[in-house]
C-alpha cells in the first residue's frame, strides 16, 4: 500500500453536484477519500456509504421531482467523529419524521417504504434535520 | 459496480453477485432475476464477493422472495458479518434463509 504522511487531525470538505442518482458514486467516493484517511474501518466506510445513498437518493428522488437541482455534502473529521451534512433547496421534507417501518413482519407482509432511513438511523449514532432559509439541512455523525 | 454470474440448471438457478447492490445497480438485478426465474424452484444467490447493500438492493431480495416462496425456495450463502448486520436490524435475516 501506499505509504502516507501522518493524516492531520481535522479535515474537512464540502462538495456540489446535481441531485441525480448517477452522481451517488461520486458522493461516495468524495468523502470515502476523505474517511481513508482517517485510517476508518471497511465497515465503517460500508455504513457511512450506506447512510450516503439513503439519503442522497431521497434527495435526488423526491426533493425537486420532476425537476432537478442541486445538493451539497459537506463532510468533517476529526479524531473519532465524522460529521455529514447534505444541503438541497427542494420541497420542504424531514426524513427523520417518517414513521419506522415494522422490520418484525413476515415476507409477504412488508413493505419497504422507509427502511431506508430506518438503516441510516441504526448505522449511525446522530442525525439531525432543520429547514432553514429555504433549504433542507440534514446532519448527520458517527463516531470513529 | 455490479457483476452477475449467472448458472442455470433445470430447476436450479444460482447468481453470484460481485461488487455493490445498490440504488444503481439493484435494477439490473432485478432484471436478470425477472427474466430467469421462470420454472425456477431453488434460487441461490452466492453473496461472497458482495461488499455492500443498501435498502435498494433489500428491495429486491425481498421481491425475489416472494416469488420464490411461490414457487420453491431461496437461500443466501457466503454472507459477510458485515452485510450480515445490515440484514439483521432490518429483520431481513428473519425472512430469509441465510446459509
Amino acid at each position: 500500500m501506499e505509504k502516507q504522511g501522518k493524516p492531520s487531525l481535522f479535515r474537512e470538505s464540502a462538495k456540489t453536484v446535481e441531485a441525480r442518482i448517477e452522481k451517488l458514486g461520486e458522493v461516495q467516493a468524495f468523502v470515502d477519500k476523505l474517511l481513508e484517511c482517517a485510517a476508518c474501518p471497511i465497515k465503517t466506510q460500508m455504513q457511512i456509504d450506506l447512510a450516503i445513498e439513503e439519503i442522497f437518493v431521497n434527495i435526488a428522488q423526491y426533493a425537486y421531482a420532476p425537476e432537478t437541482g442541486e445538493a451539497e455534502i459537506a463532510a468533517s473529521v476529526r479524531p473519532g467523529e465524522v460529521t455529514l451534512r447534505f444541503t438541497d433547496g427542494g420541497v420542504p421534507y424531514d426524513p427523520l419524521a417518517r414513521l419506522d417501518p415494522d422490520v418484525t413482519l413476515p415476507a409477504d407482509e412488508r413493505e419497504i417504504g422507509g427502511l431506508g432511513i430506518y438503516m441510516t438511523k441504526k448505522v449511525m449514532d446522530e442525525l439531525h434535520y432543520e429547514r432553514r432559509d429555504g433549504k433542507n439541512i440534514l446532519t448527520m455523525k458517527k463516531k470513529l | 459496480m455490479l457483476n452477475i454470474a449467472k448458472s442455470i440448471d433445470g430447476g436450479a438457478a444460482a447468481f453470484a453477485l460481485e461488487g455493490r447492490l445498490d440504488t444503481v445497480t439493484a435494477p439490473e438485478l432485478e432484471k436478470e432475476l425477472r427474466d430467469s426465474l421462470e420454472g425456477v424452484s431453488a434460487l441461490t444467490l452466492d453473496f461472497e464477493k458482495l461488499d455492500y447493500i443498501s435498502s435498494a438492493g433489500l428491495r429486491v431480495l425481498l421481491s425475489a422472495q416472494k416469488t420464490m416462496s411461490r414457487q420453491g425456495g431461496m437461500k443466501l450463502v457466503h454472507v459477510s458479518g458485515t452485510i450480515m448486520e445490515i440484514l439483521e436490524v432490518t429483520g431481513f435475516s428473519e425472512i430469509l434463509t441465510i446459509e
